[in-house]
């Protein structure tokens, strides 16, 4: 019997495994024992929540004597807590298992292994909570140990401004969704997601719930202006840490977006999906033309979350309208698509950050610059982070293709929504989305191309070794998974079927019944996609050619230096690096986008000293929002100062001014 | 059944069977536009044969993704062309991949060749695989909003729907459609490395894309290469047929007759277009580099123009 107390007892048992960590962790059996518990604790989680998906029943609830007097905190485990909880699993899941060899070489263990255990007991929690007060609790819970976590190599000053704004973009965040929660709590008087579902909100009062939810939930999953501190933060991070931040913790943040707006606040009107859909949009252009300039690889993947945050709330802010409009089928065809994208990316993007922290381990290189050749002294990692770049390219037969032709699949049949200001939006948030699929195939033929292909770099990359066991066995788990869900979608499309049916009231037709396993989501007239097939043919064609040619043609095989067209030049610093892959692109992009400034000193013929060349690439993000608003701040600030040293009398007097002020505003209020 | 898995099979082999001739009479015509007398028009299968039988000369440090890339941008180009209606529609897989799944798998072959040109570790190989990938991401975009233009017309991103809507006469002259054959042909342009984007025949490394990435290539991959950018040009040829001229296809009942009909016109069709690509390639000179986003921002503009205004109305 699938029942939310499970839930709740693996969440415990992630609490324990924290504090245990914090008790051993100065003995060297700790990691070990942390991280294989972690492991077996989400394999339940895993176990309960994939029980939950395909046997769907009644949401199980439970209510514990524990929060505010009188009160009571609620949990609940119904379709949506178990989708994400099965992120939130999969992803601790194989974090674990990654870490169980990773992890050794922790120089702090004790910075690491408490807050671990916490940060996923956190991430279930705030998906199994079931009252406001419940999860704002466990969503400051998880913020705050997740900054522990960011914060863990502390000597580095970067990762400490990292965790500060982090900090503070969170505890921002949190507030919006406290305020979300009291107007949802004022108009039904409870604090219960029950009673607020029970209550009709008023247009505005909706309207504002959604836009105070986008900003909180959206601040922590990133999308833009609001993903400054993601690519701070997620980097600085131990690698295995980084891919829990990325790959789930964002997905919470969808969680919370998903729950309050489509499930909690109940009806919304069109032009919230409207708003949801321009930013999605924004933010996934913006964050993959950001990823193309990085040359950190870990900072690059972190801008990558961003681009892919963007592509989810695209399909939310479709459905939004669709739902909107009473088109249930295709809201529900918007929601799975950008569902779909949910645990695509929870998958590809641990995979990637994986792969960067083996290249981290075996190198101790982040800096893309100094990488290369790594195909030949990491054979099995090359094969699986290469799998994770074209799943995340959008690539067919894998994963990330197929949400995207999902998406794609919900604009086409936008045409029939009656706003006129959705009429416009939407065909440009469709050409924002091919923009920035075709962006990101170029941003990983980059990262691929200039980290495992070509020569290396720098003595480091040269003799790097493979890495440990545990961490290839978790990324061949991931890369597996981005194959199977890519060839055979349709069971994950019926996995999310009773998502959607709670949320939309309607489900696409059932997946595992069609002929031949394609995926249809509306009618096979209209649209069809198999990726079986398709892997099928790739294959068989590639294998068919290769043997033609082998039996028929010749298969001699001659090795020789580089060719070079004449002239090759032995210096591995002749090559393409991260930076002049980019550079086209940039120079189409950047001027517009990011006031790219290149500066090139070249010395004359003659002159011995050494050329450079210097990029500053600027996030617009801080230089229109953030830098001006530190400014302000601090001006202000300032202003305030001179209020520290009045006199007593002047203080007085402002004491009086000040009580005049409030009883004029009471009276006012009367 | 027998005769649907038939029908398919003809349709993949006929493809790669007439490629090499379509690249031949473009470069017959080409050649005699230039006053020259070119080679004859089955030259580039005389040039694959004996790419071939030569053996490969791999640098040292290549390695697999150098050696399987080819044959993986061979079978992703084939399996899409495979899946444009040619002569008739809806044939047996025809189902399995519809527009917007046709361009990805040939992002999934740009994908492995540009990984590819980046494997050895030279200047050209960079500067190729980096131009390749600017351009793809001008141009697939492009190709993304001409997909939706067609598909919000024809109710369908299927092809075979596509085309059997689209040689009705209801369907007609549209403001749209016009937006996203000139779209689709800067696309095909630039896709496939011709004048004014890319000089397949030029002998100056620095002014390459294609060729500059795929310098290091010998022998038989070479052939695999080769062979793949002739069947991704017939690709584009059979999808502006498909999508502008579908004239001839066999829709209904696959009677020899129909079927016959056209096989015809669609190698009258092809023969057409080979000769015509030439006449414009020479008329026009080939653009600097920086120059490309405004000629492939114009594609995207156009075609997002034709999809803003099938949102607005129905009637364009």
């Amino acid at each position: 019997m699938p029942d939310v107390t499970i839930g709740l007892w693996c969440a415990a048992g992630f609490l324990v495994i924290g504090a245990s960590g914090a008790a051993a962790g100065r003995f060297s059996f700790a990691t070990t024992l942390v991280y294989g518990l972690s492991l077996a604790v989400s394999l339940v989680t895993v176990g309960l929540a994939l029980t939950v998906l395909l046997q769907p029943a009644q949401a199980s609830t439970v209510t514990l004597p524990l929060g505010l007097p009188g009160t009571g905190a609620h949990f609940r485990l119904d379709a949506l807590s178990a989708f994400f909880l099965l992120v939130v699993g999969l992803g601790g899941t194989t974090t674990s298992l990654y870490a169980l060899g990773y992890g050794q070489s922790e120089r702090t263990p004790l910075r690491v292994l408490p807050y671990y255990g916490a940060f996923l007991g956190g991430m279930t929690l705030v998906v199994l909570a079931a009252d406001a007060y419940s999860f704002l609790l466990a969503w400051e819970f998880m913020s705050l140990v997740s900054w522990a976590l960011v914060v863990a190599h502390h000597r580095e000053p970067a990762n400490i401004r990292a965790g500060y704004i982090y900090l503070v973009m969170a505890s921002f965040g949190t507030l919006c969704l406290l305020l979300a929660f009291g107007l949802l709590a004022h108009a039904s008087g409870d604090y219960t997601f029950a009673a607020m579902r029970a209550t009709k909100l008023g247009p505005a009062v909706a309207a504002a719930v959604a836009a105070l939810t986008l900003i909180g939930a959206g601040s922590k999953a990133g999308i833009v202006p609001l993903h400054t501190w993601l690519p701070l933060a997620h980097p600085a991070a131990p690698s295995h840490v980084s891919a829990l931040l990325s790959g789930v913790m964002t997905k919470v943040g969808v969680y919370g977006f998903v729950r309050i707006v489509f499930d909690v606040a109940g009806d919304q009107s069109p032009w919230s999906g409207l708003v949801a859909l321009t930013i999605g949009g924004v933010t996934a252009v913006l964050g993959v033309l950001y990823a193309l300039m990085q040359h950190d690889l870990k900072r690059l993947l972190a801008y990558h979350t961003v681009e892919n945050i963007g592509i989810i709330f695209i399909g939310l802010g479709l459905a939004l309208a669709f739902r909107a409009n009473g088109q249930d089928s295709v809201a529900a065809l918007a929601l799975t698509a950008a569902l779909f994208h949910v645990f695509n990316h929870a998958v590809f993007k641990s995979l990637l950050f994986f792969g960067a922290g083996a290249v981290l381990a075996a190198t101790g290189q982040r800096d893309m610059e100094r990488l290369g050749g790594l195909i030949h002294v990491m054979p099995q990692t090359a094969i699986v982070f290469l799998i994770g770049c074209a799943a995340i390219s959008a690539l067919p037969p894998l994963n990330g293709f197929v949400s995207e032709w999902l998406t794609f699949q919900a604009i086409l049949l936008s045409p029939q929504l009656p706003q006129w200001g959705l009429k416009f939006a939407v065909p440009a948030a469709g050409a924002l989305l091919a923009l920035a699929a075709a962006l990101a195939a170029a941003c990983f033929v980059k990262v691929y191309g200039v980290v495992f292909l070509s020569r290396p770099r720098s003595p480091e990359a040269a003799v790097a070794k493979e890495v440990d066991r545990f961490s290839l066995s978790a990324m061949f788990v991931l890369a597996a998974l981005c194959v199977l869900a890519g060839i055979l979608p349709g069971f994950v499309i019926d996995g999310l079927s009773p998502v959607t049916s709670a949320l939309t009231g309607a489900t696409l037709p059932h997946q595992a019944s069609m002929p031949w396993l394609s995926i249809v989501p509306i009618a096979e007239s209209r649209s069809s996609y198999n990726g079986l097939i398709i892997f099928l043919f790739l294959t068989s064609a590639g294998l068919f050619a290769a043997a033609v040619i082998h039996k028929f043609a010749t298969r001699a095989t001659r090795r020789s230096a580089i060719w070079d067209c004449g002239f090759p030049l032995d210096s591995p610093v002749t090559q393409y690096t991260s930076s002049s892959f980019a550079m086209p692109i940039r120079r189409v992009f950047g001027a517009a986008v990011f006031n790219v400034i290149e500066r090139v000193d070249m010395p004359l013929p003659g002159d011995l000293r050494a050329g450079h060349f210097q990029v500053r690439v600027r996030d617009p993000a801080w230089r229109f929002i953030y830098g001006p608003l530190a400014r302000s701040v601090a001006k202000s600030a300032r202003w305030l100062d001179r209020m520290q040293f009045l006199t007593v009398r002047s203080y007085l007097t402002l004491v009086f001014l000040a009580l005049i002020v409030l009883l004029l505003v009471v009276a006012a209020w009367r | 059944m027998i005769n649907a898995l038939a029908l398919q099979f003809f349709q993949i082999t006929l493809i790669v069977a007439i490629a090499p001739l379509v690249v031949g009479i473009t470069r017959k015509v080409r050649a005699r536009l230039l006053r020259r007398r070119g080679p004859p028009l089955q030259q580039v299968y005389y040039d694959l044969w004996k790419l071939m039988h030569k053996e490969a000369v791999l640098a040292h440090n290549a390695s697999w993704v150098y050696r399987s890339a080819p044959y993986l941008v061979f079978a992703a180009t084939w399996v899409a062309a495979g899946l444009v209606p040619t002569y008739a529609t809806g044939l047996l897989f025809s189902w399995s991949a519809d527009l917007i799944a046709i361009v990805a798998l040939l992002g999934t072959a740009r994908f492995a060749l540009a990984l590819a040109g980046m494997d050895v570790g030279t200047a050209f190989g960079g500067i190729g695989s980096s131009r390749e990938m600017m351009i793809a991401s001008l141009a697939e975009p492009a190709m993304l909003l001409i997909a939706f233009t067609v598909a919000l017309i024809a109710g369908t991103t299927q092809l075979s729907a596509i085309a059997t809507v689209f040689i009705t006469a209801e369907t007609g002259l549209r403001v749209s459609l016009g937006l996203a054959l000139l779209g689709l042909i800067v696309v095909g342009i630039a896709e496939n490395a011709r004048i004014p984007i890319d000089n397949p025949a030029t002998h100056l490394e620095l002014t390459m894309v294609h060729e500059a990435m795929v310098l290091e290539y010998s022998g038989r991959h070479l052939a695999m290469i080769e062979a793949a950018a002739a069947v991704k040009l017939v690709l584009y040829f059979s999808l502006i047929a498909c999508l502008f001229f579908p004239f001839g296809i066999a829709t209904g009942d696959k009677t020899v007759a129909t079927l016959a009909i056209g096989v015809g016109s669609y190698l009258f069709k092809m023969a057409v277009f080979a000769v015509l690509l030439p006449i414009a390639e020479t008329s026009v000179a080939k653009m600097r580099v920086f120059r490309y986003p405004a000629f492939l921002g114009g594609a995207f503009a156009a075609a997002a123009l034709a999809v803003f205004l099938r949102f607005v109305s129905r009637g364009f």
